[in-house]
């Protein structure tokens, strides 16, 4: 167990919890790891979804944002999120109340027929940002037990965990480097391929209007992937997640498309590399399975 | 009712502040927002067209047209447009204005009757707390249903766990919001019936059939 590095209210959100909590297992185990502490936000609600539910009512969006965030700040603790919608949702809000006093004034006064009020105390971080700046590069390079060197990794950043780039702030949204550095960290390659900033193809409510145009979509961005020699995919999203996974296995019948790439969370992807295996980081229970390199590691140490 | 243009800029501009919104004003038709955009390759969507349409106050064409549902909310184009146009921002405005107006596709209203009646736009199901006890023993231990909005009476005990249904005062509190709002109404949420309220012509524009 490393120094304690300080606690973190996590956000859940939907799909981490209600179809992938293999992402939310792991996540919380190393963090554990790495003395990062995590407490669920109790009662918490979706962010509601920037893209689809944003899409139909921000009057109701911002609010139910702002009631998320003050759950935090009553815990005292600063967020963070396993999914770039959750991330899009809550630092959204957040930013939007902070530079328009009527924008707070109004989510307060809906508030207060709930008894609560967002103040403005709590910071919003994506789980990546936690394990790339708080953790840093050189703990995690410590902790590893597996290299993942010979594995070619595809990476997705998906949409709104980068842009609107003047509003997240996590640099530039042209050539990120987040997940390269992590996942050079444990010893794979990151390897270009074409479109690789290009949406998964769920966002936004398409993925609900409709199923075959978003698969489509996602298809391109993994036969991309495929094409460049990648071995996997590696993401900080839960909303990619469910697109880019079960996508895939939905494609074979809708698409006839049976090429599988596996597809992995960057805190599972770290867990592996840490020596911990599949079922350990809770990969096992996904439409896609880890790479067959990757198993091998396992078997032959 | 004034013109479109100045719906999108009122109504975008109580969550945005109206210069962000006003940046619409400023698209000369390049085209750039179109030539990037992941969806625009598959689908009819021409963001390009979109913000033409909006200042010609083509409100019904709009309204009616597809592709205005195709946006991922990529925001490539917001990141790349030479003239500062809020593009994506403005897309998800127009969209609830059209849903104002009563163009929502059914599809999109039940993304909000999940969220009233669950908290979620994507459900706990009954499988994911037998799989989150397994996890619990593999990989670390995580409650059977998260405790979200989502623990109360028709939902957790629906998915089989029926001692976690705590957090009924949490799922009011979410529920006042949307009464208070008002977008209850707008998508036809019927409190009593705790459902919405669907037409036969919404059901078949979905490709859903009636319910028996």
């Amino acid at each position: 167990m490393g120094e304690y590095l300080g606690t973190y209210a996590y956000f859940l959100g939907c799909i981490t919890p209600n179809r992938y909590p293999g992402i939310e297992a792991a996540t919380k185990k190393i963090f554990k790891e790495f003395g990062v502490e995590t407490k669920d936000m109790q009662g918490a609600a979706c962010c509601p979804a920037p893209g689809a539910f944003g899409s139909l009512d921000l009057h109701t969006w911002l609010p139910i944002a702002a009631r998320n965030i003050a759950i935090a700040e009553e815990m005292d603790l600063d967020i963070y999120v396993t999914c770039n919608g959750c991330y899009g949702s809550l630092q959204e809000a957040d930013h939007l109340m902070k530079e328009h006093p009527k924008v707070k004034e109004e989510a307060n006064r809906i508030l207060g027929k709930i008894g609560r009020e967002y103040k403005g105390t709590t910071k919003i971080y994506h789980s990546i940002v936690l394990f790339h700046d708080l953790i840093g590069l050189d703990r995690i390079k410590e902790h590893v037990k597996i290299p993942m060197d010979g594995i070619n990794v595809a990476e997705h950043y998906g949409c709104h965990f980068l842009k609107p780039s003047d509003v997240r702030g996590q640099g530039s949204s042209e050539t990120p480097q987040q997940i390269k550095d992590l996942v050079e960290a444990v010893g794979a390659k990151a390897v270009d391929y074409k479109d690789k900033l290009m949406c998964c193809g769920a966002g936004g409510g398409v993925r609900s209007y409709d199923a075959t145009t978003s698969l489509d979509w996602t298809r391109q961005k993994v036969v991309n992937a495929i094409n460049e020699g990648a071995d996997c995919m590696v993401h900080p999203c839960a909303f990619c997640h469910l697109q880019l996974d079960r996508g895939q296995s939905d494609m074979a019948k809708v698409l006839g498309v049976t090429n599988m790439l596996p597809i992995i969370f960057f805190s599972q992807f770290i867990g592996l590399a840490m020596g911990f295996n599949e079922k350990e980081v809770g990969l096992d229970i996904q439409k896609t399975k880890i790479p067959d390199k990757i198993r091998d590691k396992f078997n032959s140490g | 009712m004034g013109t479109l243009m100045e719906d999108v800029i009122d109504w975008g501009g109580e969550i945005f502040g109206r210069e962000h919104m006003e940046t619409i004003k400023a698209c000369v038709q390049c085209g750039k927002c179109t030539g990037v955009c992941p969806g625009g390759r598959i689908t009819a969507l021409r963001t390009r067209k979109i913000f033409q349409m909006v200042q010609q106050d083509m409100r019904e064409e709009i309204y009616k047209s597809p592709e205005l549902w195709f946006c991922s909310t990529c925001y490539t184009c917001y990141e790349r447009c030479p003239k500062g146009v809020k593009t994506t921002d403005l897309i998800r405005v127009i969209r609830n204005v059209a849903s104002k107006d009563g163009y929502m596709h059914l599809q999109h209203k039940m993304v909000s009757m999940y969220v009233i009646k669950t908290g979620h736009t994507v459900p706990v199901k009954e499988e994911i707390g037998k799989m989150r006890e397994e996890l619990s023993k593999n990989v670390y231990p995580v409650d059977a249903i998260a405790p979200t909005v989502q623990r109360i009476p028709g939902v957790a005990d629906k998915a089989g766990y029926p001692e976690l249904t705590d957090k009924a005062e949490q799922m009011e509190e979410l529920r006042t919001i949307f009464k208070e709002t008002g977008h209850a109404k707008f998508v036809n949420f019927n409190w009593d019936k705790m459902d919405l309220d669907v037409s036969d012509e919404e059901m078949e524009a979905a490709g859903l059939k009636k319910k028996a």
